[in-house]
């Protein structure tokens, strides 16, 4: 499938903002927070009001991939979130504890649940069309992506919205730090929708090759994964001119990532994209986005990768995390 | 594309038993479940009935036989799941799934809305007096995924795994996605259905809406109140024809349509005329190639608000005009599962075109469709059922419909 239109929010300056890559900002603090547009020509103000981050966020990355790619009423909306929607979540919570269960309102109830971002963008867009929320950790991106090629091999000709929306909030980032989670890089968050049909539109930005996701797998699974993705598409591992790595730098001695990152793919140049996203779940989208933009522009983040190649065709999106999941996307220059 | 997809096993947990055939039986006796709540902690317990499970944590920890803190919602599924894995007959040989012969890919795709938000909400009294303090495997659990996870890692699934968080049409869409992966040729076997436990927040989040019910619900009654909230766990063996074949047994239901769609109407409430409903059901019955007249019976979302049963019942009129199927909302038995409903009723479903009859709809006095006949009010022993419609609507306008058929 191809992605024909894109848009992202994130802590860098992503959103509308085709020189980004030229000048990253690379992330100092413990915790960073996405840098918001001016919402005014995308969502009706009344509306950005009564929206908590991730449902405006969400929303206004959807809008936006829709009118880069000119559509209006498209035929699937699918979004991942490994969280939710927190702000909401705490809020109620929050209320419920203080209050002993009594006198609550329910506007943070209702816009708690898990489908509040693809629902938002139905309603806004009055579009009946299929809608679905995926919600596995570190795969919600990747499950939406596997739903949007499905429907598209259901319905050739079909244009499909997919994104990825997650938020950090005081009270996850305080739970998620007890975790530890954010020892090794800065707390992220971030949203981003894409818009993909199987055809190229003009000016597509890449093509999606294989999305691959494992979870728990046995010896030698990851190896015959990779290996089996890069054969579907008639590719050696010399082929992959960059590796985006969901992973950290010195992850990189984890057993984990370092089948990939270190034997299977040593030669290749690669970029740590959670330092410029930071760490959340739905991290991957921001690095599909942003392996989508390199390969538009054929131009490398400044500063984050000396080795790679003037000519940039193929790009693979690896993460692994510390309970066994783990996606390999293959993304190929239109 | 065309391939058939096979019920294979069922399994289920809910206010009305701890199996499927327990649940069956308290269909076939008109037994509810519904009644003063007992073991979640709130201050509603003799407010608002509901339908729990019949018993503690403890007691279902026993019974999974799991130490350690566990989230309610991953024990209901865990043992859903479980029961279902066990009637379709797979084996596993060390991490390999086997019917008969025959190796298998095996998914679980799972649904639920409240995730370990049981556990996460005992956490934060603790947690918003001091952010240091509150045990975090209170919290550990709190994603939906993590519920997932935890049982697909007891069931010994690791080829694929997913969760879908459509409010109340999530374990519909579950079933609907397990469905599409078989069909598209990515798995061979998916358990696929969802699970949600009673927690005060959602208990406190539909107070706050105004549509519970402080008597026992009646949905597709007139003078329908509200909705009692339920908990529990539906999940369906969904097989491929390889595997239906390799299983050696006769399997006699296929999943033979489905359709989701959005109201797009408002974030909590359904459109008048039902426009995402109407959508649902109508897409299913094309993909089915059905016409109104094909289809036996609904087993109908009817919660018992006032918009739902009166947007589902417009939806309904619109499609079938005055040739109404039979129908009825087994929600007056185990109240609103949310994300578990569509397993549950999928499972019902099938005992129906099984067994060729039909589970009734309690405490109806003036049905809101007139014409005599319609609702089911007591069990049925039926013939000739071969086409059974499920709806699921949620919050959000995601609506689903599921049709299974006896081949």
């Amino acid at each position: 499938m191809y992605i024909n239109a894109a848009s992202a929010i994130s802590p860098q300056q992503s959103f509308r903002q085709p020189a980004f890559l030229q000048e990253p900002v690379p992330l100092h603090a413990h915790r960073t927070s996405c840098l918001e547009p001016a919402y005014g020509d995308i969502i009706e103000p009344k509306l950005i009001r009564r929206m908590s981050r991730i449902i405006r966020m969400g929303v206004a990355t959807g809008m936006d991939a829709l009118q880069q790619a000119g559509c209006t009423n498209p035929d699937a909306i699918i979004t991942g979130t490994a969280y939710g929607c927190l702000e909401d979540t705490g809020i109620f919570l929050k209320r419920m504890v203080e209050n002993q269960e009594e006198m609550l309102t329910p506007t943070a109830f209702i816009q708690s649940t898990h489908n509040t971002v693809g629902a938002q963008l139905a309603l806004l867009l009055k579009c009946h069309s299929y809608n679905n929320t995926f919600v596995q950790r570190t795969h919600s991106f990747e499950c939406s992506l596997l739903d949007a090629d499905m429907f598209l091999q259901e319905n050739p000709g079909a244009a499909v919205l997919v994104g990825a929306a997650d938020e950090l909030t005081d009270y996850s980032f305080s739970i998620l730090e007890r975790f530890g989670l954010f020892r090794a890089c800065a707390a992220g968050e971030g949203a981003c929708y894409m818009m993909v049909g199987s055809e190229p539109a003009a000016g597509a930005l890449a093509r999606i090759n294989g999305v691959r996701t494992l979870f728990n797998p046995a010896a030698g699974k990851l190896e015959d994964t990779l290996a089996e993705l890069l054969a579907d598409n008639g590719l050696f591992a010399g082929d992959i001119d960059l590796v985006l790595s969901g992973n950290l730098p010195g992850d990189a001695a984890e057993p984990r990532c370092a089948m990939i990152e270190n034997q299977l793919l040593a030669s290749s140049p690669k970029i740590y994209y959670k330092l410029l996203c930071g760490e959340y779940p739905t991290a991957s989208a921001f690095g599909m986005w942003l392996g989508a933009s390199v390969l538009k522009q054929q131009l490398v983040p400044a500063g984050l990768c000396e080795t790679a190649p003037a000519l940039l065709r193929h790009l693979l999106i690896y993460q692994a995390d510390s309970l066994g999941y783990h996606s390999l996307m293959l993304l190929t220059k239109c | 594309m065309s391939a058939a997809v096979y019920i294979a096993g069922l399994g289920a947990i809910s206010a009305i038993g701890n199996n499927v055939q327990e649940n069956i039986s308290a269909l076939k006796e008109s037994r509810a479940g519904l009644g003063p709540i007992r073991y979640l902690q709130t201050r509603y317990a003799d407010i608002f009935p509901a339908g729990e499970v019949k018993a503690s944590n403890e007691e279902l920890a026993a019974i999974c036989g799991w130490t350690g803190t566990n989230s309610r919602t991953a024990m209901l599924g865990y043992l859903a799941a479980k029961e279902a894995l066990q009637d379709a007959g797979l084996v596993q040989h060390g991490t390999t799934w086997m019917a008969g012969e025959e190796n298998c890919k095996v998914g679980l795709i799972s649904a639920t809305s409240v995730g370990g938000m049981d556990l996460t909400e005992d956490f934060f009294p603790d947690f918003l007096a001091n952010p240091h303090a509150g045990k975090l495997r209170m919290v550990s659990q709190h994603e939906c995924g993590a519920i997932t996870e935890k049982m697909a890692l007891a069931l010994g699934i690791s080829e694929f795994i997913t969760t879908i968080s459509t409010a109340c049409s999530s374990s519909a869409n579950a079933i609907m996605m397990g469905a599409r992966m078989i069909r598209n040729g990515m798995l061979d076997v998916v358990v696929a259905g969802g699970t949600d436990a009673l927690s005060r927040f959602t208990l406190n989040g539909f107070n706050t809406l105004m549509i519970l019910d402080s008597q026992l619900c009646q949905p597709f009654d007139k003078g329908r109140r509200g909705l009692n909230l339920g908990e529990g766990a539906g999940f369906v063996v969904l097989v491929s024809s390889r595997v239906a074949a390799a299983l050696g047994k006769e399997l006699k239901i296929v999943v033979s349509g489905y359709c989701n769609a959005n109201d797009a109407h408002h974030q909590t409430a359904s459109s008048p005329e039902g426009i995402g409903s109407f959508t649902a059901m109508k897409g299913a019955m094309k993909m089915a190639a059905l016409q109104p007249s094909d289809i036996d019976y609904i087993n109908l979302h009817g919660t018992g608000t006032q918009n739902n049963d009166s947007s589902e019942s417009t939806a309904i009129q619109r499609i079938f005009g005055d040739a109404y199927p039979k129908m009825s909302s087994t929600k007056s038995f185990t109240g609103h599962t949310l994300a578990a409903c569509g397993g549950i009723e999928a499972v019902y479903s099938a005992v129906s075109l099984q067994e060729q009859c039909l589970f009734p709809g309690l405490r109806i006095e003036v049905p809101v469709i007139e014409k005599p006949g319609v609702m089911v009010q007591t069990f049925e022993k039926a013939e000739g059922i071969r086409h059974v419609l499920s709806n699921s609507f949620g919050f959000g306008g995601n609506c689903s419909s599921l049709i299974f058929s006896l081949v």
